[in-house]
């Protein structure tokens, strides 16, 4: 984006390049059970429930970091508490040397359901954000941001269109412009392809990856994909099965950028990364069938 | 070959009006109507009802009487319909006024504090299933006034659903909407204003539309205690043993309340977006 506060925020990192941005410090959740004798009597105490346990990462400066695992595992768990929606049991997320356990515009969100307002217009769906943390800023800058976004996700006369009018491609544009359109350091996607058929996932893969290479946001995304994940990704972290999911390997990817599909898949280290995040998947999601299996 | 397809176009044009489904639901309507007119009136002249049941014939001439003749005066027990009308019209655009006034404000704030909910819920659910005529002696003798008495009548019978339906329009929220407002960090105030009440709002114009239409059912039953209003005007024929009135009124009565209940109707429309395509 080529906004001043956007160069200046630059500037800041390059400075501070060597250190992590974000720190993820020894992370568990727990989610409490019923107790009390009232839910004993009745039959429907459960105990505490370890989503996470013990995840530690530090995520640097304008990396793309991908979390692929096992479904029910904890991503979003975790992807929640680094938004700062829910807080961590134990550990602390530290952003840029603070500790943070409230959400912030630092922080721009894509939600898997796209969560627009259904009663606002593409249009003022990202206004609303940008006036929500630009408050102060002047009116005809802010119409300048939004402008900007809309055309950045290719959404250039559907301004006034509400969302149900939208296909879920053209839905989940709107969410990632809203997500830019503050600026944030940190762009938070759970699965924001998730819901989308092969096709326009596809392109929207390759819009992510055109605008990150413009503005080089630290991004964490959550997928199922492994392809996905590649053709995005700097680093890809494996998290094992839940409970007590922990992270189980981070690989590193190598393809030099700017990326396209292509290039990727025909990259020598291509195949071995893929079978490794194959295997890892394979294994894990076994683990979990059978624990489901065993009483 | 010709032939067949000569005789399909044939078929399709002939009966296209035919084939239409609101058309034959209205000619369905229109022979029903018929031939329970045909049955009224008959049924009348051979004296088949009780006793000083007027004819559908004389029933419709009233109507075109009291439909032409809307407005005139003189003194309570011979107003014009059309005053009548206007009078019971009043009272409840007051009392429902004020009951809205006071029932989305309440609503939301029970939606949205769970400490509100609990602590007021107990008065709620006490007072929501009393029939809002038992008010009415209690409205006597605090107002001593009919006209007060009716206001507040339509007022505490207008309240409840309105204030459920926002409560649960505003408590359940879709939690994506109030996660984006927070991961952006926007104040209290503002996620009430831009987010919650904009989401709860076709909840809250469901319950004013059951509101409003309990509202009509009560006034006429309240009028008939207090004088003046459509109540009182069926109230009176009552009194004078005139059926063909009564008929007349329960008619009229009818007809605005539809109309009452179109225009929620189309306000559901219109803050729906998409949601329900009806
Ligand atoms: N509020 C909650 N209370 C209790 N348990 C919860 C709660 N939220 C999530 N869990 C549990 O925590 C585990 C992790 O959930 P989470 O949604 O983070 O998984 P996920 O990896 O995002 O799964 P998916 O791939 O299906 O999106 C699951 O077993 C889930 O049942
Ligand atoms: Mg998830």
């Amino acid at each position: 984006m080529n906004t001043s506060f956007s160069s200046n925020n630059h500037a800041v990192t390059t400075d501070s390049a060597t250190d992590a941005q974000i720190s993820l410090r020894h992370i568990s959740k727990v989610f409490p059970g019923r107790g009390g004798w009232l839910n004993k009597i009745t039959g429907q105490a459960s105990s505490d429930f370890v989503a996470i346990e013990d995840i530690h990462l530090d995520i640097e400066h304008n990396t793309f970091v991908s979390i692929i695992g096992p479904s029910g595992c904890g991503k979003s768990t975790l992807l929640n508490i680094i938004a700062g929606l829910s807080s961590a049991t134990s550990g602390e997320v530290i952003i840029n040397g603070e500790i943070v356990d409230k959400p912030g515009p630092d922080r721009g969100m894509v939600f898997q359901s796209y969560a627009l307002m259904p009663w606002m217009t593409v249009q003022d769906n990202i206004k609303f954000a940008v006036e929500t943390v630009y408050s102060k800023m002047h009116v005809k800058q802010q119409q300048r941001v939004i402008k900007e976004n809309i055309q950045l996700v290719g959404l250039t006369g559907a301004e006034k269109k509400r969302p149900h009018e939208l296909s879920g491609g053209m839905r989940q544009r709107v969410g990632i412009a809203r997500a830019l359109a503050i600026n944030p350091q940190i762009l938070l996607m759970d699965e924001p392809f998730g819901a989308l058929d092969a096709l326009t996932r596809g392109f929207l893969q390759d819009e992510i990856e055109r605008i990150w290479e413009q503005q080089r946001k630290t991004a964490i995304m959550i997928t199922h994909s492994i392809d996905e994940a590649l053709l995005l990704s700097d680093r890809i972290v494996m998290m094992t099965k839940g409970p007590a999911a922990r992270i189980d390997e981070v690989l590193d990817v190598p393809f030099p950028r700017p990326r396209d599909r292509n290039t990727v898949e025909n990259h020598p280290a291509y195949l071995k990364l893929k079978k490794e995040m194959e295997d890892h998947l394979y294994r894990e999601t076994r683990a979990v069938e059978e624990a489901q299996i065993k009483p | 070959m010709t032939v067949i397809q000569q005789k399909i176009i044939n078929q399709k044009s002939g009966n296209k009006l035919i084939d239409n489904e609101n058309v034959r639901a209205l000619l369905l309507f229109l022979l029903s109507l018929g031939i329970f007119l045909l049955f009224w009136e008959v049924g009348a002249r051979m004296k088949l009802f009780a006793k000083g049941m007027p004819t559908a014939s004389l029933t419709i001439t009233e109507l075109w009487y009291w439909v032409t003749h809307p407005f005139y005066n003189n003194g309570p027990n011979d107003l014009g319909i059309g005053w009548n009308l206007l009078i019971s019209l009043r009272r409840v655009a007051i009392g429902y006024t004020l009951a809205s006034l006071i029932a989305v404000p309440l609503g939301i704030l029970v939606g949205i504090s769970q400490i509100a909910f609990k602590a007021f819920n107990p008065y709620f659910q006490l007072l929501k299933p009393v029939s809002p005529l038992a008010w009415l002696p209690l409205g006597l003798y605090i107002f001593r006034d009919s006209e007060m008495t009716g206001i507040f009548i339509i007022t505490i019978a207008s309240i409840w659903p309105t204030l459920t339906n926002t409560a649960f329009g505003v408590a359940n929220v879709d939690s994506d909407y109030l996660d984006v407002s927070k991961t952006l960090g926007a104040s209290r105030w503002r996620t009430i204003f831009k987010v919650i009440i904009p989401a709860a709002l076709p909840n809250i114009i469901s319950g004013l539309r059951i509101s409003m239409g309990i509202s009509w059912l009560v006034i006429v039953a309240a009028e008939m205690l207090l004088g003046t209003g459509l109540g009182y005007f069926i109230w009176n024929e009552w009194n004078n043993l005139y059926i063909p009135n009564i008929l007349v009124a329960i008619f009229i009565i009818g007809i605005v309340g539809i109309i009452l209940d179109q225009i929620f109707a189309y306000l559901e429309k219109l803050v729906s977006f998409g949601k329900q395509s009806s």
